[in-house]
């Protein structure tokens, strides 16, 4: 049978890459991998997965070097002959093995002001939003973020600097600019602002390129730029 | 937020300020533009200098007592004044992890160090002695 030499961090910061041998087939996952490993050769392997399908976020690990979502990576698409290398996602505080501690991650988006704030009340009427306004095409382009740390992990700048905000938190954040039922923008703008915010971002475009749901953070980013730039010019910030 | 985060934040002393940090991104950004400008003319300049071969006192015949040269070349160091110590400063943070007031007084001196020394050089050829 046809086996993939599966080379794979264990231990928490300080550890080593363990290697194991599984039997390769057609249409296998990376996430099937670690699955086999844990299944069938080490129970004491961790790792984390939800949905198998793309939709949580949670399998997301670096794979050959690359931050990807596991259970939709092809091993054929990734393998190196019969090899491939799965460690945690870089930039995060690792627990153990595979699994990297999201708490700073998700810590951000709060500092990013992620969450809506709304400006009405149940006893008004819907917001008619029109579908087709520039606003709600911006937030249609980042909205279906599924929260993996695939562009948290890619950044060179939350490499660089530990409190920068990172693509995703600044990406939710930019949706919410746009939403037009929201009545935080000020108070988001100046918590976007600044050194550790959007104007960190030095357009590397590693998160657009690495994202799985194909949003585009880099260009969020760059609307948030221009979203506090302009308040600033107002005395709005 | 966890106390070593907050205390992070609160540490890094030039980030504090989004506002301020905003200016300065808007500021290098507008002297971006104004460089673009700028270097371009000043390319062609030294392009057209060297390939009519003008000697020394032939470019100072040029400049002297010339105020759009003076004008020009004013904008051009304070683009510069403006635009590189910026950019230094963000080096210094992201790649020595420098963020403590200190070195915004460093950029500070830089900028006014660029902006004295350019200026002087413009002035220099604008009232050159014949």
């Amino acid at each position: 049978m046809n086996m993939l030499q599966v080379s794979v961090w264990r231990g928490a910061a300080a550890g080593e890459y363990r290697t194991y041998e599984v039997p390769r087939y057609e249409s296998q996952s990376v996430l099937d991998v670690v699955t086999y490993i844990q299944r069938s050769i080490d129970p004491t392997l961790s790792y984390r997965f939800a949905c198998r399908v793309g939709m949580c976020g949670a399998c997301a690990m670096t794979v050959n070097g690359v931050a990807r979502w596991t259970c939709r990576t092809h091993v054929a698409k990734v393998a190196e002959g019969n090899a491939i290398q799965i460690a945690p996602l870089a930039n995060l505080p690792l627990v153990k093995d595979l699994v990297a501690d999201m708490r700073e991650f998700f810590d951000k988006w709060a500092r990013a002001r992620g969450q809506f704030v709304p400006s009405a009340t149940r006893k008004d009427a819907f917001a008619r939003v029109a579908a087709d306004s520039r606003a709600r095409a911006a937030v249609e382009a980042g909205i279906e973020c599924i929260g993996c740390g695939v562009c948290y992990a890619s950044c060179d700048v939350v490499s660089w600097n530990a409190d920068y905000l990172g693509p995703a938190a600044l990406n939710r954040a930019w949706t919410l600019v746009n939403d037009e039922r929201d009545g935080a923008r000020a108070e988001r703008l100046r918590a976007v602002a600044g050194d550790a915010g959007c104007h960190a971002c030095h357009t590397h475009l590693a998160c657009s390129e690495r994202c799985p749901k194909k949003i585009e953070p880099t260009r969020s980013i760059a609307g948030l730029k221009r979203a506090v730039a302009m308040a600033a010019l107002r005395g709005e910030l | 937020m966890s106390g070593a985060a907050q205390e992070r934040v609160v540490a890094s002393a030039p980030g504090a300020s989004a506002i301020a940090e905003t200016w300065l991104w808007i500021a290098q950004r507008a002297s971006a533009a104004l460089l673009a400008l700028c270097v371009l003319v000043h390319l062609v300049t030294i392009i057209y200098a060297v390939r009519h071969g003008l000697s020394g006192e032939a470019i100072l015949a040029r400049t002297r007592g010339n105020a759009a040269a003076l004008a020009f070349y004013a904008a051009y160091v304070l683009a510069i004044a403006v635009h590189a110590p910026i950019g230094l400063r963000t080096l210094c943070q992201e790649w020595l992890g420098w963020r403590s007031a200190s070195l915004n007084w460093l950029v500070a001196a830089i900028a006014v160090a660029l902006f004295a020394f350019g200026l002087r050089a413009g002035w220099a050829v604008f009232v050159a002695p014949a």
